[in-house]
Parts: structure tokens; C-alpha cells; sequence
């Protein structure tokens, strides 16, 4: 039944992987930089953007559709923003940007940015959709079985960074020591992944190992922060250019943040492929060979859990088929459009790890988290009735003082219902009172 | 002694209490942006009570108080936190509170979970949205109050955000609905919207606190609340004071009086805001500005003309009412600009008795009405002629500007581009329900910080750094500009900003230029809005270009009405006479239709000479008398389709199917699949407000699109007509017609069913059937139901195998049955030669309180209606398109707009819901395959809004573009 037709874009040759510079969005701060490093021993020049600000969203704004998704405002504006600087040579720079051909109208990224890319006159630049559907190639451009596995374990280390870095910087003696870290192990990670090492299951685990055994001895003050957790739509979770830099803001207001880590993503989304197998029968192929895949990634996050278990002194968040079960209390694993049921199962899980506060992040209008978002919360709040959950809408006309205020006002709640014996609210006033100064 | 200043958005509150936490005294101002001014004369009055001392222990709350509060030092409270630590020592027992501010609603559920919840980014502020009502009544807010008072009837009225609202209220005002009842709908949308936005599902019961300036003030909103509540709140003491007391409360940290004074003098004049460049950077600048655009001027005469005759024009618009007499070669002899003070009946009255006083010799010889209250004026004074105001607007722009390629019109309550291609308009952009009240929201603004309009403009015109507020809908700006006031930007910027705005909204939300050029080279503006410097200046800034502005701006559609009088003028004109307008009388009445089951609330306007003019008709049906000709409109087909699949008695038991979303397509094939199995099929009934209504305290979403909130009702219906079971799968697949590379459901239609199954709580208490369904295998699908109703029903699989064949066979003949009847409907609209309406959408969008009988206002206009599914099989391959094509009903609607571009008597209109993210892509889609072979796209915007006018002016202009106007 399915037609496949040619469209008039502009393919990535095999020339121009020599001659062109790739520019990637900046999504993920710490993962992307990681990433360039498989790219560069695969033979692309990449360059990770990150430019910001005003000028990006206005950019966006002129060449987006205003009703579209804040984020794909917010990439498009930042390549064409990136374009128009003059930094780079024109006839000479290729974009990407990532495809996950779901059901969501994120699938439709791609085509706006060529749109947009037509309306600014950049139509000689060509656009490489980073897939593993097939939904486009391009010859100069080979997503290969090897180059794919590394690009998960870069993204493994990643998250390891990051869960360990989000764990020590509220605390640490010497402020900007675990940034210092996070950029040393980016960089020793990125030239081990050139020369091909840390590729291997032992070698992962030592190297796992030593980040958290590093992260661990840096001088920290431990003392009582408030725990808060970010779930939600995948980019303005993770881009501060997309939250309005909402990491530094909970840290600025004495907050531990838990942001979980993006593999739960990609396993989502291949465990979707067997979900869907499961409700609506078909290839048993695709869905087992998704399976292997889901496996070998299970193995790979559940020793760099072990890792940070092992330390003794940071929280490991809970495995993949734990997420598993928890979204099965609340939601179909069958909701599979944008973070899908991730979304409920990473609101679960943050909760039953001690961040009983959490803020679900979205793109105002965000249609799958009507769903999975807001839709849930009602539920969530029955099955654990000490969560204290908040859904901020991200937009580029919602100003940031709205957003801060509700994220005050659930800090202001996370006082209270944080206290384990919970007592009438008259006697916790008294001293709650010291620490709202403390927060604010 | 301790003091909590409360910062809101338009006031400035201050509680001084006690040790012992007693109220000693307590202040409020408005604060016109002037934070640090007003903290500093409330201060300064505290002081001046309580001479003895020489400080106190200071906190600052409210929304606009942060910036101020780390400034100054002073520690912040949240403001919810500080109105809840008030209640909780005032009135202990209170289970809920309910507080509106200037900007802000909130919720505190203080019982129970507690739970506080806060007025998203969307929903516009409460206490700014009554000012700005208030005024567009002309009465302050307790004049709102006291008119509610005498009310007899509700209009519905859209209550999710404040400029929905008042784009129902204008009509409103403008077809002669009674003063009294608009106000009490203004209340109860307030009401309304905070009800479903906020408390969003959980139930508001037990001891309700109202606090807040709106709810102090205004009693009839609290009664409003009681009714609607059923319970019966209490507005407490000091109310308006609880977060300036809460504040105070929290205040430990000692600043001497003196300190505090000199701080906030330090911060009075700080600049932390995201500013631009000064619109005119000296004097010069601005002169030459000015010079440049006096010398665009209408031909203009003298009054009475030699020989008498005189054409007149009137606009009728939103807000104003405007006025232009000409003579017989098109020179403007009178003109007059006016606010409608809600009812242009009288202005109009005194402006033709004013006419016919200053010259009794002149001869009316053609008159035209054009605007919101076209009908109503035309009506009521028998006027010859009524136009879209898009072509009035044309029709004056061409005078001025021959060859003019673009026109671009901001008036009062819209915003009109209108593309001009060989003197025709070629494309119209009107802006969406969303983004509306322009020129209405300066004005607002104006009024708001005291002062009148063309001031207000002139502020900004040497303004050193206007704010940056984005573009977007006119309530992000309000936040935004909360936001700078919070900074500390001045007036004179932020007037500046805001003309700015109003720009960039037009530019690249409306229009959504990508380059100057695009908009042709002899731009025309107009609309009372470009009066104002600032915006023109702006305009001409972003487009790189200089534009005619012409002295007339804001009276074009009058001039363009009086000229389009003359032109068609037979030499005399059936205007009232003098005579006539002495004995004028005008009564309106509100009464609700009985014809069919929409139950229209209209009104009728009755006027001396018998004349009568009925408002709020959805169809044709009380002013002829005559029931809607259905023969050739395809919505009304497939309704009574599926109004044919009707329950039949069955041995395993009712199951309730709701109506709604993709199940109204589908009904076909679940209707068969389960009666073939032996249930007895309920559908629920056909959506009205109450249905809605019945189900909307359990959205969890508010900004989720109209149909999906429906569900809602539909569900509780079915749990109201006792079915044990109901019925309503997920489906990430829709099936495959063939027409894509995929065949997906959008996310809502994909998975509502577990919003509801998570947020109704009847659901759990009766089998709520909601597993996931793909029916695009057909292969599968009788097996994955066997498993799936196996736990419930012990159905031998060979039986379901069959009834799954039966199924699809039914829908297949459904289907087939539409694509007939629409080439039936397009063979006989070329017959009788009527023009064709291809009314695109999605299958739900025939639900008549979804498209609010948009179908019937279209035949009502002599056209035919064709929908989108009908066009199956006319367009066999699925056409080339520049985005993703992977959503059944999105396939549909490109493959429809492909056709449609290729027939010459066939106009392409989607129909697009409010909040849908995939109709943004799909719009930007269908028009540009439209705009590639010429043919105009036009689309209409629904959400709960129930008045139509701004749809019809859509559709009258595209007919007159196109040529086919009746």
C-alpha cells in the first residue's frame, strides 16, 4: 500500500561529506559534544551550535509557523540564526537534525526546516535526517550498525554525566568543580571513542567506575536541598535555550535537580516496535531485532547504574524495565507519540526515588503530553498522593516571571508535604518559616 | 511591627500588623506601572500613622513585586504561599479559596491534597479582562456590576481566555443585545474560565473563600460563583489583603523606614528589560516622518455639494462607528470617527439627524452599511447596500492608491491583510480568534493606566528603549509587560513596545512574511490603529519600505462603503428621511429559537416601520420561517447517516459507543461489529452545550483541543443512560486508505480514551473497554479483539472473525455512500449552477456544536457543500506535498486540496479547531498547494466561540474574491 516518492530536496553527497561542515541543534549539551567525537572518526566535520538568546526565538518566529512546537521554532531559529551570522561558508555547511517518524508532529521537523530554509533563500543547504526508520537518505551520509552503537554508548556516558554532575553541583565546597569535571571527561571520553576504546562491556564498566568514582571524591557539603525532578517533552527538557535555563534557576533556588537520563528515550522508542508488535501483530523481525538491540542497551545502562550505585553516595535512578512496570500502572505502554508513556513512567519513578517534586516541561500546546502529561496527573497524584507535580508550558511569548512563579509556588508546597510526619499544617508552619527565606 | 507590601499587576497593597499579627492599618493603590512610586507613597503614609517608629520588619509579595523585592533587598514571599499562611490563621475551616487579582486567578485547595493552581500562560487575567469589558461597555467595572444586577438571559460566551471572550461580546454589543445581560455574561464567562481552567477536574466543595479585588468588589460575580458553585462562599474581611497580610506575617528582617525610602528611590529608574532600538532617534527624524506621510490625502469637497446628491457610507466596526458622505465624483464632503459606546444604533441615528440638520438641502441618493453591525445598521435604517468590510476596504484603497498590491488593515477588534492581485483581491489573512483585539487592546491598555488613547501613542514616540514583548496573543503581552514593569521600563517604553507588537503580530503571525517584497510594492494602511506613529514608524521599519498611510486611515471602510453607494446607486436611496428618523424607535429582545434542536439564543431588533432584524441565527430558518435546504450539503448527509445506525435490542447487553473524535467516522464499523455480536449499541447523544458542560469538570488539559473536551460529555452521558459497558479504543493507526506513507492518528484522537479512563472517575465503577485497536491489519484485528473482549465476554473467536468482516464491509459502504453523494452534490450544484464550498476538516468536524453550523450558514449563502472524504475516489494517487505525509486525515485533506486547486468552480475551506498542532501544519500545507494553481485558501478557526460573524466575513469575502458573491 505505502508510495514512496521522490521530493526535490537537496541531497547530502558523498562529495560534500568531505568538503561540507555538519551543524547539529543543541539539545543536549553534554551528550552532543560527546557525540561529535563518533562523528569525527567516521570522517563529518560537525560543529555543535550554540548560539542563544532573543535573536534565535526571533529568527524562529519570522520563519516557523507560530502554531508550531516552541522546540521546532526554537532549532530552526537556531540554524537559520547560525546561517545568516556569516560564521559559516555557505556552499560548504550541511544541517541535521534527528527524525523519529512517530506519530507526533515533531516527525515534521525536517520538512519545516527546509521550508523555512527556502523562505530565508539558504535553499542550497542540505538538510540530513538522522533516522533509523528509513524515512530519508542520503548517500553521502551512512548511519552504519557500528556508527550507531557508539553514537548509544556516547550517549550512555552522557547520561552518566550528567546524572552525576546534576548530583554534586548543588553540593559541591569549590563552586564550578563539577562543571570542571563534566569537561575533562568529555573530552577524555570523546579522544577514547576516536581511538575506538570504551567500546567494549569491561572496558564500559571501568570507565563507568572511574567517572563516578571521580564525581564522588569531589569536595562536597552534603546538606538538606529540596529534590526535584524534570520530565517532559524531550527538547525543552534538556535544552536550557528551551526552558529558559530551568537547571539554574532550581539550582539558584536550592534545589537538587534529577533530570533522567535520554536512554530511557531510546529505549522507549525501541521497545515501541515490540509494543506495537504485541497490539497489532505484524513483522516479527523488525520487533525482534529492536528486541536485541533493547537488550544490549538494557546491559550497558544497568552497569553504568551499578556504577553510581556503588559509589555509595548518589541516588542511581531506576532501570529501564522498572519503568516498564510503573508506566503499566497508569498508562498503555501503547501510547508511543512523543515521550509517550516515558513521560508517566519517569514522573513514577522520580517520585519512588525521593524526588517526590516534579516538573513536567512542555512545549505550550504540546499535543501527546494533553495526554501523557496533564492527562495523567490526576492518577499519579491517587497512586502517590505525596507528589508534587507542576506542568510548565514553554512558549515564546510566555514570559519567564509566570513560569518562575509557579515553579516558587510547587517549592513552596515541597517544604511542607517534604516533611515525613506529616503533622497539621499549623504546627509546620513555624518552621518552615526559616528555610522559605533560605529558598528564596 | 511588620508590613507586607502586596505588588500585583495594577495594585500596590500594604498590611501593617502587629506582634501579635492584628491588622493596624491597610492601603491600596492602583500602581500605573509606577511600581517603585507607589510602594514609596504607601510607605511614606504608613509612616506618617505611626510616627513613633522608625522601621519594621518588611517581605514584599505579588507578582509584579519580585523584581522590586531582590533590588531592594527585601525578602520575597511567593504570593500563593502568603495567601494561603493568611487564610490558614483567619479562617481555619476554609476548604477552598478562590482568588482573582489584575491579571492572576488562583485556586487553593487547602483540604484534603492541597493543591494551588494558578492561571496558565493562556488564560487571561480576570480583573484586566472585567476593565477591559467594562470599557468596551463604557461603565468602570462596579457599573459592570450594578447593570449585571438586572439581567434576565446568559449568553454563552467562550470562556477559556479573555480575548475569545470578547470577540463573543462585541457581535454581541453590536446586533442590540441588552447592556445588563452581556454584563452578567461577562461574569459568568469569568466564572466559567476559572472553573474549567483552574480547578481542572477537582471538585470545589465545602468553606469557599473569594478573595481579590474583583471578588471584593463586584458582588454579582460572587453570586455568579454561588450559582454556578451551588454552594454559598464567603468574602471575608480584608479581603483584599490576605497576601499583603500573609506577607507581613512572614516578615522578620528589621529595615529602617529611612533605608527602605532610599532604596527604592536607588531603583526607581533601572533598566533590566529586553529592549530595541528607539523608533525615532531625534525630533528630525520624526518631522521628516511626519511631512512625508501628510501628503497622502483623499480628494476632499465642500458641503452641500452644487447639485445635492450625497452617497453615504457607514462602518459600523467592533468598537467605533465611522461615517463618510461623498458627491457624485467620489470626493469626500463629510466624514466623522466615533466610539460605539456598545451600540451603534444610536450614533447613527444622531449622525443622520445631525446631517440632515447642518444641510437641508442635500439628497441621500445611495447608502451602504459595511462592518461587524452591517445587518443591524442596514436594518435599522434601511440603508441600500450592505458590503464585506474587506471589500469596502478595497474599494477606498484603490481611490487613493490605484495600483495598490496590499493592504493591510488594523482596526479595532481585527486584523485584515488583503493581497491585491489586477485590482481583485487575491488572498485575504484575517487574523485567528486568538490573536484579535489589536487596536481595542491599546486602547484597554491606555484606559487602564489613565489616560486616553492618542496620549498614550504619543509616549512612545521619543521612547529611548521600547520593550521587547514578542509577538504573540494580546494576553502573553500582558505578562510580558508584567514582566517589564517589573523591571522598572517606563511608560514611555512600554507604550513604544506595545505598538511594536501589535506590528510584529500582524507581520509574522498573521500574514507570516518571510521578506518585504513578498508584500508587494504599494502597501496601503489602514484602520484607526495606524493613527498611531509608533506602529506605522514600525511598520515601515520592518518592511524595509515606505507606505501610503492616508489621511482617512481609520474611516477607509466608510469611504470605501459611500463610494461603493455611488457607484452602484439607482439615483435614489431608501435611507430613512428626516421625518422618518424623529418617529425611529429600536427594541431588542432576546429569545431563544425553537426550530430545531441548536436552540439559537437570538435577538430580535424590532424598529419603527415594523422593520426587523433577527441576530444569533444560525440558519435561516427563524427569519424565513422555512427549515435549512439540506439537498446539497454533505455535512447534513453524513449526519443523518450516522444518525441511522440506531440501537437494536441484543442478548449480551447495552454498549455505550461515544460520539465523538475518530468513533464519529467509525460508527459504521463498531455499530456492526457489535450488533452482529448480539450487544445492544447506545450511542450518545448529539453534542450540545450541555453535554459539554456535564463533563467539563473532569479536563484535565484546558488547552486541548474543543472536540476532545467533548468527550467528556459524551462519556457521562452514556454513564447516565446505564450502559454497563462502553466502548472506545486507542488507536495509534487509523486505517490506510493509501493516500500517505503511514496511516497515524493524531496524538488526542490516538489516545484519548486513557485521559478519560484517568480522569472520569464514573469509569471505573462500570467496564470501561479502552485497549488498543489497528484496524489498518485487517489481518489481525479480529484475533486482537477476541483477546481483548475475551475477559469480559467469552466471544468464540469465529463469531468475532465474522462480525469483524461484517464490520469493515459496513464501513467500506459507508464510505462509498459519501464519495457517491458527492458526486451527486457536485453534479447538481453544476446543474443549478451553484458554486461548490469543499468544507475540508476532520470526520468530527461535522458535529454540529463543533463547527457551530457553519455548514448551514454556507448553504444558507447559496452555495454547495462537498467535504473532504466525499472527494474519495475523484483523487486516486495522493498528491506531492512538501511535509510529512504520514496521518490518514491529513492525507485527506491534501489530496482534497489538490483537487480542488485543479476545479474552476470549487473553493477550498478548512475548517481548523482551536489548539490543533497538526491543522498548523496541515493549513501551511493545504495553501500552499492551493496558492501554486491560484486558488485562494481560506480557513476557519472553531473552538467553543459560538458567534459567527467573524467566520461569515471570511467566507464573504473569499466568495466576493472569488467572484461568486450573491
Amino acid at each position: 500500500m505505502k508510495k514512496k516518492k521522490t521530493t526535490d530536496r537537496v541531497i547530502f553527497t558523498k562529495e560534500m561529506k568531505k568538503t561540507h561542515t555538519i551543524l547539529f541543534p543543541d539539545m543536549l549539551p553534554i551528550h552532543f559534544e560527546i557525540i561529535r567525537h563518533v562523528f569525527d572518526q567516521y570522517g563529518y566535520r560537525t560543529e555543535v551550535l550554540h548560539n542563544d538568546g532573543r535573536e534565535v526565538i526571533n529568527t524562529g518566529l519570522k520563519y516557523v509557523h507560530n502554531d508550531t512546537c516552541y522546540p521546532a521554532l526554537l532549532v530552526i531559529g537556531q540554524f537559520i540564526n547560525a546561517l545568516q551570522s556569516g560564521k559559516y561558508d555557505l556552499d560548504h555547511t550541511a544541517l541535521m537534525i534527528t527524525q523519529t517518524g512517530g506519530g507526533c508532529r515533531a516527525s515534521n521537523y525536517i520538512f519545516l526546516l527546509r521550508k523555512a530554509l527556502k523562505k530565508a533563500g539558504f535553499e542550497q543547504i542540505p538538510v540530513i535526517s538522522l533516522n533509523t526508520s528509513g524515512l530519508e537518505s542520503n548517500p553521502g551520509f551512512q548511519l552504519t550498525i557500528p556508527m550507531l552503537v557508539k553514537m548509544m554508548v556516547a550517549l550512555v556516558y552522557g547520561d552518566e554525566l550528567m546524572l552525576l554532575s546534576n548530583q554534586v553541583r548543588p553540593y559541591e565546597k569549590h563552586q564550578g568543580d563539577a562543571d570542571a569535571l563534566v569537561g575533562v571527561w568529555v573530552k577524555r571520553i570523546g579522544t577514547m571513542l576516536s581511538s575506538r576504546r570504551g567500546l567494549t562491556l569491561p572496558e564500559m564498566r571501568r570507565l563507568f567506575d572511574e567517572i563516578a568514582q571521580a564525581f564522588a571524591a569531589v569536595p562536597q557539603k552534603r546538606c538538606s536541598k529540596i529534590r526535584v525532578g524534570v520530565v517532559g517533552e524531550i527538547y525543552v527538557k534538556f535544552s536550557p535555550l528551551g526552558n529558559n535555563g530551568l537547571e539554574k534557576f532550581l539550582l539558584e533556588q536550592g534545589c537538587e535537580v534529577m533530570v533522567p537520563g535520554v536512554m530511557g528515550f531510546i529505549m522507549y522508542t525501541l521497545s515501541n516496535q515490540e509494543v506495537d508488535h504485541r497490539l497489532y501483530g505484524g513483522n516479527v523481525v523488525k520487533s525482534s531485532l529492536s528486541k536485541v538491540a533493547l537488550h544490549y542497551l538494557e546491559a550497558v545502562e544497568g552497569a553504568m547504574l551499578d556504577a553510581i550505585r556503588r559509589t555509595g553516595c548518589f541516588t542511581a535512578p531506576s532501570p529501564f524495565p522498572r519503568l516498564e512496570e510503573l508506566g503499566d500502572r497508569v498508562i498503555n505502554r501503547g501510547s508511543k507519540m512523543g515521550e509517550g508513556w516515558l513521560l508517566t513512567a519517569e514522573t513514577l519513578e522520580l517520585i519512588e526515588n525521593g524526588y517526590p517534586n516534579v516538573i513536567c516541561t512542555q512545549p505550550f500546546g504540546c499535543l501527546p503530553n494533553h495526554i501523557n502529561g496533564r492527562g495523567m496527573m490526576n492518577r499519579i497524584k491517587e497512586l502517590a498522593p505525596q507528589a508534587n507535580i507542576v506542568a510548565i508550558d514553554y512558549d515564546s511569548g510566555a514570559a519567564s516571571v509566570n513560569q518562575e512563579n509557579r515553579i516558587k509556588l510547587m517549592l513552596s508546597s515541597a517544604k511542607r508535604s517534604g516533611d515525613p510526619d506529616s503533622a497539621p499544617m499549623e504546627e509546620k508552619r513555624s518552621h518552615s518559616n526559616k528555610e522559605e527565606y533560605a529558598m528564596t | 511591627m511588620k508590613i507586607g507590601l502586596d505588588i500585583g499587576s495594577t495594585t500596590a497593597k500594604a498590611a501593617v500588623l502587629d506582634a501579635q499579627g492584628t491588622l493596624l492599618y491597610s492601603d491600596y493603590r492602583r500602581h500605573y506601572s509606577q511600581v517603585a512610586e507607589t510602594v514609596t507613597a504607601l510607605i511614606q503614609e504608613i509612616r506618617s500613622r505611626f510616627p513613633e517608629e522608625h522601621g519594621a520588619a518588611f517581605a514584599i509579595s505579588g507578582s509584579a513585586g519580585m523584581g522590586l523585592a531582590e533590588k531592594c533587598g527585601v525578602p520575597f514571599v511567593q504570593e500563593v504561599y502568603a495567601t494561603r499562611l493568611c487564610a490558614e490563621k483567619m479562617v481555619p475551616d476554609a476548604d477552598v479559596i478562590i482568588e482573582l487579582g489584575g491579571e492572576d486567578a488562583k485556586i487553593l485547595f487547602l483540604k484534603g491534597i492541597p493543591d494551588a493552581r494558578m492561571n496558565g500562560s493562556c488564560a487571561g487575567g480576570t480583573g484586566a479582562f472585567l476593565d477591559q469589558m467594562a470599557t468596551l461597555l463604557g461603565v468602570t467595572t462596579e457599573g459592570l456590576n450594578k447593570l449585571a444586577k438586572e439581567h434576565e438571559k446568559i449568553y454563552t460566551i467562550a470562556s477559556r481566555c479573555g480575548v475569545f471572550a470578547k470577540s463573543d461580546i462585541q457581535p454581541l454589543i453590536n446586533q442590540g443585545a441588552r447592556d445588563s445581560d452581556v454584563a452578567e455574561s461577562i461574569l459568568q464567562a469569568v466564572v466559567n474560565q476559572t472553573i474549567t481552567g483552574l480547578a481542572q477536574g477537582r471538585p470545589i466543595r465545602g468553606k469557599v473563600l473569594y478573595l481579590g479585588g474583583p471578588l471584593t468588589f463586584l458582588d454579582e460575580l460572587r453570586y455568579a460563583f454561588d450559582r454556578t458553585l451551588k454552594l454559598q462562599g464567603v468574602c471575608p474581611e480584608h479581603s483584599l489583603y490576605y497576601v499583603a497580610m500573609g506577607a507581613a506575617e512572614k516578615a522578620s528582617e528589621e529595615f529602617t523606614f529611612d533605608g527602605i525610602l532610599r532604596e527604592l528611590d536607588l531603583h526607581k529608574r533601572d533598566m533590566g528589560f529586553a529592549h530595541m532600538e528607539p523608533l525615532f532617534q531625534n525630533p528630525e527624524e520624526y518631522d521628516a516622518f511626519c511631512k512625508r506621510h501628510e501628503r497622502d490625502k483623499v480628494v476632499r469637497g465642500a458641503m452641500p455639494p452644487q447639485d445635492g446628491r450625497v452617497y453615504l457610507g457607514v462602518d459600523a466596526g467592533s468598537t467605533t462607528v465611522k461615517f463618510a458622505v461623498v458627491d457624485k465624483d467620489g470626493a469626500l464632503l463629510d466624514e466623522r470617527y466615533e466610539s460605539n459606546s456598545g451600540n451603534p444604533v444610536p450614533r447613527v441615528r444622531a449622525y443622520l439627524e445631525d446631517l440632515y440638520a447642518r444641510f437641508p438641502g442635500i439628497r441621500i441618493c445611495g447608502s451602504a452599511a459595511t462592518g461587524y453591525g452591517e445587518d443591524l445598521i442596514r436594518n435599522a435604517f434601511s440603508l441600500d447596500f450592505g458590503i464585506v468590510e474587506t471589500v469596502a476596504h478595497l474599494i477606498a484603497a484603490k481611490k487613493l492608491q490605484p495600483d495598490v498590491d496590499f493592504i493591510l488593515d488594523i482596526g479595532g477588534q481585527d486584523m485584515k491583510c488583503l493581497k491585491i492581485r489586477d485590482g481583485v483581491i487575491d488572498n485575504i489573512y484575517l487574523n485567528e480568534a486568538c490573536s484579535s483585539g489589536c487596536g481595542s487592546f491599546l486602547q484597554t491598555f491606555a484606559s487602564a493606566l489613565g489616560m486616553n488613547i492618542a496620549e498614550f501613542a504619543k509616549l512612545g514616540i521619543y521612547a529611548d528603549s521600547p520593550v521587547d514583548l514578542g509577538s504573540r496573543c494580546t494576553v502573553f503581552m500582558n505578562s510580558s509587560v508584567k514582566q517589564a514593569q517589573k523591571d522598572g521600563a517606563s511608560l514611555e517604553n512600554i507604550s513604544a513596545g506595545l505598538s511594536v507588537s501589535i506590528i510584529k503580530n500582524a507581520l509574522y503571525k498573521v500574514i507570516r512574511i518571510g521578506s518585504a517584497e513578498s508584500l508587494g510594492r504599494h502597501v496601503v494602511v489602514q484602520g484607526g490603529t495606524f493613527y498611531n506613529d509608533c506602529v506605522l514608524r514600525t511598520l515601515e521599519r520592518e518592511l524595509g519600505a515606505d507606505v501610503v498611510r492616508p489621511d482617512v486611515s481609520g474611516l477607509m471602510g466608510a469611504y470605501g462603503a459611500a463610494l461603493y453607494a455611488l457607484e452602484h446607486s439607482t439615483g435614489s436611496s431608501s435611507v430613512l428621511t428626516a421625518q422618518q428618523l424623529a418617529a425611529f424607535t429600536h427594541e431588542s429582545r432576546p429569545v431563544t429559537c425553537s426550530g430545531c434542536e441548536n436552540h439559537c439564543r437570538l435577538t430580535i431588533n424590532t424598529f419603527s416601520g415594523g422593520r426587523r432584524y433577527i441576530s444569533g441565527n444560525r440558519c435561516e430558518r427563524p427569519v424565513t420561517s422555512r427549515k435549512a435546504d439540506d439537498s446539497l450539503n454533505l455535512y447534513a448527509f453524513k449526519r443523518a447517516q450516522l444518525a441511522s445506525y440506531q440501537p437494536k435490542p441484543g442478548t449480551r447487553g447495552k454498549i455505550g459507543i461515544p460520539m465523538g473524535l475518530n468513533l464519529y467516522e467509525q460508527l459504521p464499523f463498531w455499530h456492526t461489529f457489535f450488533t452482529k455480536l448480539g450487544f445492544e449499541v447506545v450511542t450518545s447523544p448529539v453534542s450540545n452545550r450541555a453535554l459539554y458542560v456535564e463533563g467539563q469538570d473532569t479536563i484535565p488539559s484546558d488547552t486541548v483541543c474543543f472536540p476532545a473536551k467533548l468527550m467528556h460529555g459524551h462519556v457521562r452521558a452514556l454513564v447516565r443512560e446505564d450502559c454497563e459497558t462502553i466502548f472506545y479504543p486507542c488507536m495509534s493507526y487509523n486505517l490506510d486508505e493509501g493516500m500517505g506513507d503511514n496511516c497515524y492518528n493524531c496524538p488526542i484522537v490516538a489516545y484519548y480514551p486513557e485521559v478519560l479512563a484517568a480522569n472520569v472517575p464514573e469509569l471505573r465503577e462500570l467496564r470501561f473497554i479502552h485497549g488498543y485497536v489497528g484496524l489498518h491489519r485487517p489481518g489481525n484485528v479480529a484475533r486482537k479483539l477476541w483477546e481483548m473482549l475475551y475477559r469480559d465476554f467469552y466471544i468464540p473467536l469465529p463469531q468475532i472473525r465474522t462480525a469483524v468482516r461484517a464490520a469493515y464491509a459496513a464501513y467500506e459502504a459507508h464510505m462509498d455512500r459519501i464519495a457517491q453523494e458527492g458526486k451527486r452534490v457536485i453534479a447538481a450544484a453544476r446543474e443549478q449552477g451553484k458554486p461548490l464550498i469543499v468544507l475540508a476538516g476532520r470526520p468530527y468536524h461535522i458535529d454540529p456544536e463543533i463547527n457551530h453550523g457553519i455548514d448551514r450558514l454556507i448553504t444558507g449563502m447559496g452555495m454547495a457543500i462537498v467535504s473532504e472524504d466525499a472527494l474519495r475516489g475523484l483523487t486516486d494517487a495522493p498528491p506531492k506535498v512538501q511535509v510529512l505525509n504520514q496521518w490518514t486525515y491529513h492525507s485527506r485533506l491534501y489530496a482534497a486540496a489538490e483537487y480542488v486547486s485543479r476545479q474552476k468552480d470549487m473553493q477550498f475551506v478548512q475548517l481548523v479547531s482551536f489548539g490543533c498542532g497538526c491543522d498548523a501544519i496541515t493549513a501551511d500545507e493545504c495553501r500552499r498547494i492551493l496558492e501554486e494553481h491560484g486558488k485562494i485558501y481560506t480557513q476557519i478557526k472553531i473552538d467553543e466561540i459560538e458567534n459567527l460573524g467573524a467566520a461569515k466575513i471570511r467566507l464573504r469575502s473569499l466568495f466576493a474574491a472569488a467572484g461568486i458573491e450573491k
